[in-house]
């Protein structure tokens, strides 16, 4: 009787099932005769064969592609439209045991990531780029794409793509093989069992020269689209050989392997713990512990502000002392700025949380201190202001359908009170020294190093000493004695 | 062994449930021994199919076939050597 032994089946790194959708757990989502599958299969072989599967990262694109995390079990991050190169080079660098292929198309690598494919390739990052060239954008239905043949017709060249409206299909191999950076560029294509074995040979050359450290290498797969060219998929097969070889020949456009030097490991990240050291906040912990004291305890630990005025106004630097004397105060900060296009007079808010316990959102829409610094803000906001809250505004009185008991409103003309200190500009400052002075949060001592920080020329530094000195003296006062 | 017809150098098995009847392999394999069935798979597609003798365990059908796990080839284990129990699949009917 005869026995028989497994010569070729499912690669060990593709999972068992494909947990996309109930029934379809068994095929991939690749159209009957797709390449995708194709090369699947011999990435998966190479990783195999080379017994890198627990420390190879696969970076899928935007594309038909984009789902290759369902078939392959290796660690598998999905990127933005055309920036798995750069992805890729973060990885690779931040994990140099790493083998990272970027797996990208040609409406991916060649249109939207042109930049980032070109200067990775020219850094000579070590990484391998598997690049599917189908001539076409295959998942929105069949535009053009950079790689279109002259006189194919897409969606988008309904006539047949012309070189005085669409220009010429862009090589990449010939264009990254000018570049001084790359190892190893290949052309293959997946037009018949030969081209195919072909191209298996490529992915794992690539590959292979990744792991022995020599720098950047780039497989460039000419694949069917039998779906999207309106072809069976053995036509679009024959139509990979006797067309698209025409005018992207096959061939290895680079080869440094012989000469080219092992890239030097970078250094490896640092582990977690070190990053505060690193960025020079290692004490962080004990500064987190005394900054409980700035805040007396009878007032709110986790301030949520919001400031708003019109653009100019100085709404969004008012928001930032705040957060960056908080932040020296070692308490957790976020600032958000919200605002219109114009550069001054649009309305204008940012939303400031200053709080001893980490943050779960930026976003203040129901505040405990609003500073307004006109009528439009307070009326606006004065209504979401939390009860028992404070209410900072900038005008000589409220209006009579403007008023709530239950929160504490200081009311001052800042802005005149800046005039006459001779700058109309630093009434977000007045109101600000008003807000310490009232509410006791934050010490002098870190919000004059904000300001130091956020404010550059003396003359202005001086202004604002003055500045939050009157509106400490207004808040300590009376009511309106400015009148 | 003698007397026996000469076993085929290979065996190749389809899972239907994987096949999208694409054809690559029908038009690839050397010897022409597979065909698109004449049945639907739950999917709708002929899945591709053996004749059920003739294969030569060339494996081109594999590398064509854009599914990950549809095909498996497998290769004649040579009789004098010692079979090794766990690499080894008996013949399917």
């Amino acid at each position: 009787m005869a026995s028989y032994t497994v010569a070729h089946g499912k690669a060990k790194c593709f999972y068992d099932h494909y947990e996309r959708k109930a029934d379809l757990q068994h095929q991939t989502h690749y159209c009957p005769g797709c390449g995708h599958g194709i090369v699947h299969k011999l990435i998966a072989g190479t990783i195999d064969a080379l017994g890198i599967q627990d420390r190879t990262v696969l970076i899928s694109p935007v594309g038909c592609s984009v789902f290759a995390y369902y078939y392959l079990d290796v660690g598998n991050i999905q990127v933005a439209h055309g920036r798995a190169p750069a992805v890729a080079t973060a990885v690779k660098r931040s994990r140099p045991e790493s083998i990272v292929i970027s797996y990208q198309g040609d409406g991916d690598l060649a249109a939207i990531g042109t930049a980032e494919i070109v200067h990775a390739a020219n850094r000579g990052e070590n990484f391998t780029v598997i690049f599917i060239n189908n001539a076409i954008y295959g998942m929105t239905g069949g535009q053009m794409a950079p790689t279109t043949l002259l006189g194919q017709k897409s969606t988008t060249t309904p006539f047949g793509r012309n070189v005085w409206n669409e220009g010429y299909p862009l090589k990449v191999c010939e264009l990254l093989a000018s570049l001084t950076g790359p190892v190893y560029i290949e052309r293959v294509a997946l037009g018949d069992n030969k081209q195919i074995m072909r191209a298996q040979r490529a992915v794992r050359r690539a590959i292979e020269i990744q792991t022995q450290g020599l720098g950047f290498s780039l497989v460039e797969i000419l694949s069917p689209c039998p779906t999207i060219w309106k072809m069976n998929p053995v036509e679009a097969q024959h139509w990979v050989k006797e067309e698209m070889t025409k005018t992207f020949p096959l061939g290895v456009f680079r080869d440094r392997t012989k000469e080219a030097e092992r890239r030097p490991a970078p250094a490896h990240a640092p582990p977690l713990a070190e990053i505060p050291r690193i960025l020079g906040i290692a004490n962080g912990a004990s500064r987190r512990a005394a900054a409980a004291a700035p805040l007396n305890d009878a007032e709110p630990r986790d301030l949520r502000i919001k400031v708003a005025g019109f653009g100019g106004q100085g709404v969004l630097l008012l928001g930032q002392v705040l957060a960056e004397a908080g932040l020296d105060a070692g308490l957790e900060v976020s600032w958000l700025p919200s605002y219109g296009p114009e550069m001054r007079s649009g309305t204008s808010n940012c939303h400031v949380r200053l709080s001893a316990r980490p943050i779960d959102s930026p976003l203040v829409s129901r505040p405990n201190v609003l500073l307004a610094l006109n009528e439009p803000s307070l009326r606006k906001f004065l209504p979401t202001v939390e009860p028992g809250g404070w209410v900072f505004y900038n005008g000589t009185a409220l209006a009579e359908d403007c008023h709530r008991e239950d929160v504490q409103i200081l009311v001052r003309p800042f802005t005149k009170m800046a005039d006459e200190l001779g700058e109309t500009r630093a009434g977000n400052i007045v109101m600000l020294g008003a807000l310490l002075e009232s509410t006791g949060v934050l010490s002098e001592q870190h919000v004059n190093g904000a300001l130091r920080r956020l404010v550059k020329s003396e003359r202005w530094l001086e202004i604002n000493r003055l500045a939050l000195a009157a509106g400490r003296e207004a808040a300590r006062k009376g009511n309106g004695h400015e009148k | 062994m003698s007397g026996n017809p000469k076993p085929d150098r290979g065996l190749v098995k389809l899972d239907s449930d994987e096949c999208k009847g694409c054809g690559l392999c029908v038009e690839a394999c050397p010897p022409k021994v597979l065909h698109l069935a004449d049945h639907l798979n739950p999917y709708g597609y002929h899945p591709a199919a053996y004749t059920g003798a003739g294969c030569t365990g060339c494996g081109i059908c594999f590398y064509v076939c854009p599914e990950p796990g549809a095909i498996t080839v497998f290769r004649l284990v040579e009789q004098k050597a010692e079979p090794k129990s766990e690499e080894l699949m008996p013949a399917a009917a």
